[in-house]
């Protein structure tokens, strides 16, 4: 019998496990997939590693620094600082028609550019920011509210509304158009005021101290172990059934596989008017080797967040992807003492769940590269032409997604709605992970850390 | 325990858990949140760090006797004083 079964060995999953095993619970993660890591994960490719989630880690800070979400962790997680080798971007930006702005992990720079850019604005941006840092976006008894009726409220000009959310919805948005008030701080604290930063060996680094930490404790963790069903009893969970029709019991299960996907799990299903809506916001993610460093050709930014229709459009496109926007990153353009081996150039863009899903497998690889090569086309308006470097590519769709994490319409921020104290219709059913809200990598296992204080370790 | 190896302790948590801060100057009878950067999260773990360490259980309403290094060996010492250091 033990104490906590997590559903899923994703850094949330292994944040909450940390917690318990540091304190001797009898914890039990189990995973689906035949490796950790799940949204946030990594695989191997004709003799080269790549990333699957991480393009930076966001929420920086410098050494030392005891405020704020990464410095949190560490102290929640027992880890130190040096643990997760974090080397600060170059400088990133948004670029719009005719505009672009950039920034680093010093706010000045951004607040100087919205001056510069926009300098009848830059009095409500100054109110909207000091209005972002005084919410407490941690409190998870706050309501949902809209974020673009309160930035509007601030700032008068939708394009710098837009630009402005670009970044933040394209890295941590569930919802479409719109966030919720709350996403909108954690995304604007996590990328504007604390900023981008990258491991020198990647998101590898940073599941293996996770993992180190978790086994030193005592944690127990079973790979290719896929839950069919989660057991219950009057209300109450007594543990999972695993798909080897293996049953491990349990005083309480935590579930990181999102809220929809965990409900299918229960052999109880929930009350009708729970809001347990999967998200459908998804993506499509290109990968290039290239025989030379982007620097080489001139690109020296670590990420470009584009856009070149008139609004800025954030949803489930028609078109298999939208070309009309995307995210360019160059993991090589951070701050290292010591180069990659290897240029990469990473291009990600809006897809359509639906068309990705139900392609036939002879029609899905094509369509893929017919895509790919559309991706950089697109992408070539902000950035030099890179294409006779290209040495090896690879690309992954919502398909991707859903077939090595489980999360519906390969949605990679999850619902919604979010269930930000990751309660349930069972007592002793827990959610973390992107559907309780916390995103990111930091974001992942403050969400885990979360979970275990305030339901396990009372 | 005595009232100088309870204080041992405390300092050895706290330690543990902000491992970033600087302790030698900790005055015990000012709040620790005004002389460390605590919160809610890391005052659990205080708690829960004595429940490992010496199987002390703290009810949350007795919480706010830990608010300083003073008051929190006080209400200590009745706890600990069976146990060894």
């Amino acid at each position: 019998m033990y104490d906590t079964i997590i559903i899923g060995a994703g850094l949330s999953g292994l944040a909450a496990g940390i917690r318990l095993a540091y304190y001797e619970r009898p914890v039990c993660i189990v995973e689906k997939h035949t490796t950790i890591g799940g949204l946030n994960s990594f695989y191997r490719l004709r003799k080269r590693d790549h990333d699957v989630g991480l393009h930076a880690v966001t929420n920086y800070a410098k050494p030392g620094t005891k405020t704020g979400p990464l410095s949190k962790l560490l102290r929640q997680l027992r880890l130190r600082w040096e643990d997760f080798d974090l080397t600060p971007q170059c400088g990133s930006s948004v670029a719009f028609p005719g505009v672009t702005l950039q920034f680093t992990n010093e706010f000045e720079v951004f607040e100087q550019q919205v001056a510069e850019r926009f300098p009848w604005q830059i009095d409500g941006f100054r109110r909207l920011v000091k209005q972002i840092t005084e919410h407490d976006e941690l409190n998870l008894a706050n309501r949902e509210s809209s974020a673009r009726e309160i930035v509007r409220r601030a700032i008068t000009d939708p394009f710098l509304v837009d630009m402005l959310f670009c970044p933040l919805m394209f890295y941590g948005s569930p919802t479409a158009h719109d966030m919720d008030f709350t996403q909108f701080v954690i995304m604007f604290k996590a990328i504007f005021l604390e900023g981008f930063a990258r491991p020198h060996e990647g998101v590898r680094l940073i599941m293996r101290k996770v993992i180190q930490q978790y086994r030193k404790f005592g944690g127990e963790l079973r790979l290719r172990s896929g839950v069919k069903h989660i057991l219950s009893n009057n209300g109450k969970v007594s543990g999972v059934e695993l798909e080897s029709g293996e049953v491990l019991e349990a005083r309480h299960v935590v579930s990181s596989a999102g809220s929809a996907e965990t409900m299918r799990l229960c052999d109880v299903a929930p009350p009708e008017q729970e809001p347990y809506q999967p998200g459908a916001v998804s993506f499509f993610e290109t990968i290039f080797s290239l025989d030379c460093m982007p620097s080489d050709l001139g690109h020296n930014e670590t990420i470009i967040f584009y856009n070149d229709n008139s609004r800025f459009v954030y949803d489930a496109p028609v078109e298999p992807i939208d070309l009309r926007s995307g995210i360019i990153c160059s993991p090589n353009n951070f701050q290292y003492t010591t180069p990659l081996d290897e240029g990469r150039v990473r291009i990600t863009a809006l897809a359509n769940p639906d068309y990705w899903m139900n392609l036939p497998q002879d029609e899905y690889l094509a369509e893929k590269d017919a895509w790919t090569k559309r991706i950089v086309e697109s992408s070539l308006r902000f950035m030099p032409d890179f294409r006779s470097h290209v040495i090896d590519t690879d690309a992954f769709t919502p398909r991707t997604i859903t077939k090595f994490t489980s999360h519906f319409n390969g949605a990679v921020y999850g619902a919604p709605h979010k269930i930000r104290t990751g309660t349930t219709h069972l007592e002793n059913l827990f959610l973390c992970g992107t559907d309780q809200g916390f995103l990111g990598i930091i974001g992942s296992m403050l969400s885990g850390i979360t979970i275990a204080n305030l339901h396990l370790l009372r | 325990m005595n009232t100088d190896q309870i204080r041992q302790v405390i300092m050895k948590i706290l330690s543990r858990i902000a491992p970033d801060n600087d302790l030698s100057g900790l005055k015990d009878e000012v709040p620790f949140r005004e002389q460390m950067e605590l919160d809610s999260m890391d005052f659990l773990d205080i708690v829960m760090e004595l429940r490992k360490l010496y199987r002390v259980q703290i009810p949350e309403e007795d919480y706010g006797f830990l608010s300083t290094m003073a008051s929190t060996v006080q209400y200590l010492i009745p706890k600990l004083q069976t146990a060894t250091a």
